[in-house]
Parts: structure tokens; sequence; C-alpha cells
């Protein structure tokens, strides 16, 4: 309990989340990887190069920064939104502990709907537990890590993180990360294919980064916006009268 | 340990100024925080509760300043405005997982005290979502209670609820007072306050407009001058008998009717239908033009 992670504070986040109907599209996206991956499994024969581009550009590109998305920003931005993070904050319980908390569960929720699938996806494509497979599933949990760092932080700073998040996700990772190299040095998306390349060494992935690259970066990322959080937090302040 | 003190405090929100210059100090009892809406009452409440950076002076809770300092919620518990409470939890759940998050060596005792205290015991089983809007004041009241604190804020808590959970709120905080805690009330509904509070605190766009003991600061409310609106079959002679009794100040002939300002609320009360009759003159409406709250600290803050 005195620790950084906090079961009361957990508890409550796993009950807020699956309590809402936004939980239920938590399963859409990785249900579309599976169904995709089934549908071109079917279709093309064994050993052409799909399985590394389609669970590595649409699975790290669209699948797993959206499914983060949509955790990292109800973990905490929810509670924001509606004002019952006020009953949490109204307590002595360090306001590092309530931002790694809420970091963990969203982090080990992404792992859950994002990862597992790539894992699954990625058995069902290439039909072995090989590089790939582990390539993937470990590049997704490295993801979901960072990605919910980021996407917890911006519940912190604004009251449109999903907005924000998504331009993230669309503008400068999507668009700008395809076309000016310098762009991926601070891509997520980017470290969870470096990781995932590092394993699999697959070229089909089109990782940028270079394991090492992707693991330093992500630490740093990780680091840096858990504490600029925990600092904003420790900060929250309540609308007075309208003035 | 439960003294607030407020020592030249100020808060702005870029060019606008929500607390100017406040300067107060709030002992053991319960104090009320009067003043219209959108006076500034809950940037103070927010300012003390920690949950706001004072833009200028001082501020502490029993010594400590409040802001970036989530210790003092080991004194303090907070009751705020907003109906915003963990509704997919028992109402038992959410006072026990606030003990939890208070680390108290007996949480489940401490829920069980709290609850008990705010009457709630026959309903800490259903979700909050099934509350009534008194119901869930009771239960955040609870989770504010749960650790004993010496401090209670509690931000406008009679809203929304019916006159017999009002009263029952009342009791209770009176009965918290009366035990020696610094229970501090914002609202904007002064027969509410009347009941409860020993001391008044009123704030007016910002300022502290008045402060100290009830009663003193309702006599000079209820001495100020009024303004009544009398609609009457013949306005011209009814006020040129108004104007030589000693409780009117002044009448106007208005194309409304007469516009009178009594110096004296009770005695021209008393005497209009009496004049009237002997005038011969009919009654058609007696409005009051200055009742409300905001005139009344209009006046507070012009005495």
């Amino acid at each position: 309990m005195s620790g950084v992670f906090n079961k009361v504070v957990a508890s409550i986040t796993v009950r807020a989340v699956f309590g809402r109907r936004r939980a239920l599209i938590f399963a859409i996206p990785p249900l579309i990887l599976i169904l995709v991956t089934l549908a071109l499994k079917a279709a093309r024969p064994p050993g052409a190069p799909w399985p590394g581009r389609i669970l590595g550009d649409f699975g790290f590109t669209v699948i797993l920064p959206l499914t983060a998305l949509i955790i990292g920003t109800s973990v905490l931005g929810a509670e924001i939104d509606d004002g019952s993070i006020v009953h949490l904050l109204a307590t002595p319980v360090r306001r590092s502990s309530v931002i790694v908390t809420k970091f963990a569960v969203g982090a080990v929720l992404t792992m859950a709907f994002v990862a597992v699938p790539e894992l699954i996806a990625a058995l069902i494509a290439t039909g072995t537990f090989g590089k790939l497979a582990i390539g993937l599933f470990v590049g997704a949990l490295a993801g979901s890590v960072i990605y919910n760092a980021v996407f917890v932080m911006l519940s912190v700073l604004t009251t449109r993180a999903i907005a924000v998040g998504l331009l993230y996700v669309l503008v400068w990772e999507a668009v700008l990360g395809n076309f000016v190299s310098g762009a991926r040095v601070l891509s997520v998306g980017q470290y969870s294919l470096g990781v995932a390349n590092g394993i699999a060494h697959d070229s089909a992935l089109h990782a940028g980064l270079t394991l090492t690259t992707a693991l330093i970066m992500g630490a740093i990322v990780t680091v840096l916006t858990l504490v600029f959080a925990s600092r904003r937090l420790s900060e929250f302040s309540l609308k007075g009268d309208a003035v | 340990m439960s003294t607030i003190e407020l020592a030249n405090v100020s808060r702005w929100y870029g060019n606008v100024v929500a607390v100017n210059d406040i300067t107060m100090t709030i002992g053991p009892g319960v104090t009320g925080l009067l003043g219209p809406n959108g006076a500034g009452k809950s940037t103070v409440l927010h300012l003390i509760a920690g949950f706001l950076a004072p833009s200028r002076g001082k501020l502490t809770v029993g010594d400590v300043p409040s802001w970036r300092n989530p210790d003092i919620y080991r004194t303090v518990g907070l009751v705020p405005e907003r109906d915003s409470v963990y509704a997919f939890l028992t109402g038992e759940e959410f006072v026990l997982a606030t003990a939890r998050l208070h680390e108290l060596a007996d949480p489940a005792g401490a829920t069980r005290r709290a609850i008990a205290i705010v009457d709630m015991a026959e309903a800490q089983d259903r979700r909050i979502s099934t509350y009534s809007k008194g119901m869930r004041q009771r239960i955040k009241v609870a989770a504010a209670l749960v650790h004993d604190p010496q401090v209670l804020l509690l931000d406008e808590p009679f809203n929304g609820m019916d006159p017999r959970q009002r009263l029952h709120m009342m009791d209770l905080l009176t009965k918290l007072g009366a035990e020696g805690r610094t229970i501090l009330l914002s609202s904007h509904i002064l027969e509410e306050v009347e009941r409860l509070a020993d001391t008044i605190q009123v704030i007016v766009s910002g300022r502290l407009a008045a402060s100290g003991d009830f009663r003193a600061i309702r006599r000079l409310m209820t001495s100020r001058p009024h303004v009544f609106l009398v609609r009457t079959s013949d306005d011209r002679l009814l006020g040129s008998a108004l104007i030589g009794r000693p409780a009117v100040a002044g009448v106007e002939l208005t194309h409304g009717g007469l516009q009178v300002r009594a110096s004296d609320y009770g005695t021209f009360s008393r005497e209009l239908a009496v004049l009237a009759r002997n005038q011969g003159v009919r009654l058609r409406e007696v409005l009051p033009e200055d009742e409300s709250l905001e005139s009344v600290f209009a006046y507070l803050i012009e005495t």
C-alpha cells in the first residue's frame, strides 16, 4: 500500500473502466486484427511475406495505438472529466502513486487487448511459435507500456486527450513518421516496431529504428511522461465559481 | 491544528479576479461561507482545500499550506459540490475505499462508524447509482468523515436535498461542530446558514463583505432600507400620506406606481394597510423590489 502501486486505486480504476460502455470498444480492434489475419490466411498461400506486413503495419500503426488511446485516456481522463477524481485526490495518496497505478492498469489492459491478440494472430498467420510471433508479442508489450504513459500524461494535460492523441497517432506517427526519418525518433509506434524487429529480424515489419534506439527512447519517453504527469496531477485544480 | 487562515489571499484567472484580497480566520464550530452565486465561495473553498493555488497571499490549514500538500487530507475532509462519485460502487465500498486510501488502521471499523454517523447503514449495500441526491450527499459526507478529520469543508451541501434531508444534514453538521471540529460550508441560501452557523463570512464579487457573528450581520441586513413598489387606486394621495410617516425615507411617483423607500421595514409593513384604509385608498399591489440576496449583499458592502 505504501509503495508506488496502489491496490485501491487500481481496483477502482479497473471497475471504472469496465463499468463504462467504452470498455466494449476495447475488444473491437483486436477482433478485427484476428479476423483480417484469418481472412488473409485463407486467401494467401503459405510462405508469402504478408504476416510481417499486416501484423506490423496494421497491427502496430493502427490497432495498437488506437486501443492504447482508448484505454490510456479511460483510466484517468474519464475521472477527471466527470470530477470523481476529487474523491481520490482528497486523500493523502501520493500523486505519483495515482499516475503510476493508472498507467500500470492501462498498460496491462492494453497488453491483454492488443499484445495477446497480436500473438494469437501471429500464430495463426505463421503457424509456428517462431521469432516473428515472439517479436510481435514483445513489441506490442513494449508499445502498450509506452503508449499508455503518453496517453495518461495527455489525460492530465488536456480535456481533449482523445483528440490530441488521435492527432499524434494519425499525423505524427502515420504521416510524418513515414516521410520524415527524424520523426521516427519520437514515434512510439516505431519504438514498438524496433523492439519487434530486434527479435524477429523481418524486413516486412518496416522498422525504422534499431532495437537499442527503440529501447532507450522508449524508456526515456515512459519515465519523462510519467514524471511530468505526476507533477501536473499534483497541481490539479478545480474550477471555481463562474466569474 | 484545525484553524484555517487566509492572509490577503487573491486568486485571478487572466484578467478576471475571482477572489480579491481576502483575510479571514476560521476556527472550531460551524462557519457559513455565504454569498450569491458566482461570488467566489467555491473558489475560496477550493483554495482552502488545496485544489487551487492562491495567486497572491498566504493560506494555511493547521499552520501548513494546503496547495500541493496532500498530507493535509489527514486532517481535512472535503465534500465537493459536484455530484460525481464512483456510481458503480456501493456506498460501503466507496467509504471503505476512501478509508483504505487514508491507510487507516481499521478501515472496516472506520467505514461502519462513518456510515452510521450519516445514517446510511440500510442503504450501504446498494450501488451509489441508485441513490437519491440526498443519499449521495450523505455518503460523500461519510467518505469525508471516515478518517475523523478535524476540518470539514462542504461546498453547497444542501443543493438538491428535500426538506427532511436538509434537516438531517443540519443536525449532523451542528453535532460535528459542537464536537470541536472546524466545519466550513458554503451556501447561497441565507436561511440554511442562519440555522447552522455561529459565524459567517459573506463573500460578494470576490471580496469579503462581512465577517463575524451571524445575528449581528442579520440585524444589519433586516435594518437596511427596503424598497417597495405600491400600486393603488390613488397613488398621489397615498404618497403624500406616506411621506409624513417616520418609517418612510422617501416616496417617488412612477408610471408603474409608488416607489417607497422604507427605513423601518417592520413599522412600514404594519402601517401601510392602516394608512391606505384611513385615506380611502385601495391597495392593488405591494411588491418588495430589492429582496434578492444580491441586493442584501450589495447593501452589506456599502455599510
